[in-house]
């Protein structure tokens, strides 16, 4: 713990100072609710507080591409860092078909 | 004494070189890679494996590194097949170079059936000529089920022994499942995209240090050259005993690199 608090403090600060510039974007950025990337960081953060162990393991799983077959032409070179179709509960319960 | 088993030296200048060696280091691989643009002909990367086989090796020398490399197309480039395969048929010309060491750094990149056509063929390519093979695994949200995609792969071929492949880039979903089908591992550590020296000493006290080792894979993006003895600190201040530190810095390293008869670890400063 006297190792490693201060930096993780910090990490949590910075974590909750993103989430507040991205509430203070919204106006100018009407869609980053329901980004799948925000979405998966929100589904990440709920995990971290549910008391099971492998953490790191689960957010892992949560934010890759659950599917099995490859896709028939990369769309890009690049990675987002989440799986598109990651969708909330809170955002599953909002959609309407 | 640490070995840096994944490491692009063409993307890093020779102060990265004198750093490395000042910390340590005595031997590198440098698997061939994607060098963030597209190459516009096959003699594009015949002048890339000259690099890697012949200007390489001599600028480590400079500071007593014995550099080693991997050759390839990167999946990143395959998704034009007969393009990958035009770059195929040249690298046998290389394998004779004797600081190749096999075939790499293949895999997946966005999990399309082009690049998975492509791995097959390095995989036979690696089969026919009795090369060893350092596996990459996708990014990010990819890395899964490409790493999955990429055994099962391997699996299907049938030919290439486990124990001679190397899977690199795993992170803590996937590398239970790479050691468990007796692969080596490997875990790259960087500061945002895979794992971090505190993440690997981790996965170290959870997983054990057989079969794995760490790797820099410092290139042209965030990456950092001296990653490896960082990580080495972080075991240290921890209280690991100075043999594990060796063991997946250099032992492992050495052990499943002598494999191919040709990895050294005793080049004399040239400068």
């Amino acid at each position: 713990m006297d190792r490693y608090f201060l930096e993780h403090r910090a990490k949590v600060l910075d974590l909750a100072a993103f989430l507040d510039r991205v509430d203070r974007a919204k106006a100018d950025a009407a869609d980053s609710d329901g980004d799948f990337r925000l979405d998966s960081l929100r589904g990440a953060i709920a995990l971290l507080l549910d008391g099971e162990s492998d953490r790191a393991k689960r957010v892992l799983d949560l934010m890759s591409d659950p599917s099995t077959e490859p896709i028939d032409a990369a769309p890009m070179k690049g990675a987002t860092g989440a799986w598109d179709g990651f969708k909330t509960e809170a955002t599953r319960d909002g959609e309407t078909g | 004494m640490y070995i840096d088993p994944h490491v692009h030296m063409v993307s890093r200048t020779t102060d990265d070189y004198q750093r490395m060696a000042l910390a340590g280091c005595v031997a590198i691989t440098e698997p061939a890679f994607w060098a963030g643009y597209d190459r516009s002909s096959p003699k594009g990367f015949h002048d890339y494996f000259s690099v890697l086989t012949d200007t390489e090796p001599k600028r480590a020398a400079q500071y007593g590194i014995a550099h080693h490399t991997w050759l390839c197309i990167n999946p990143k480039e395959a998704e034009d097949p007969v393009f990958a395969r035009e770059v195929i048929d040249i690298i046998p010309e290389f394998l004779e170079c004797e600081s190749v060491l096999g075939i790499g750094e293949i895999g997946l990149n966005k999990n399309s059936r082009n690049e998975l056509e492509i791995l097959e063929a390095h995989l036979q390519l690696a089969a026919d000529h009795d090369q060893m093979v350092l596996v990459h695994t996708p990014h990010l949200e990819d890395k899964r089920k490409g790493t999955r995609l990429i055994m099962d792969a391997i699996k299907n071929h049938g030919v290439l022994d486990p124990n001679r492949v190397l899977i690199d880039h795993v992170e803590e979903h996937t590398v239970r499942d790479v050691l468990d089908r007796g692969y080596w591992a490997g875990m790259t550590l960087y500061p945002d995209t895979k794992c971090t020296p505190q993440r690997a000493a981790d996965i170290f006290e959870m997983h054990g240090t057989d079969r794995l080792w760490i790797n820099s894979a410092g290139d042209w993006g965030p990456s950092d050259p001296l990653a490896v003895p960082k990580c080495r600190d972080e075991m240290r201040r921890r209280g690991h005993l100075e043999a594990t530190i060796r063991k997946v810095s250099f032992d492992n390293p050495l052990e499943f690199l002598s494999q191919t008869g040709r990895f050294r670890t005793d080049v004399q400063p040239t400068r």
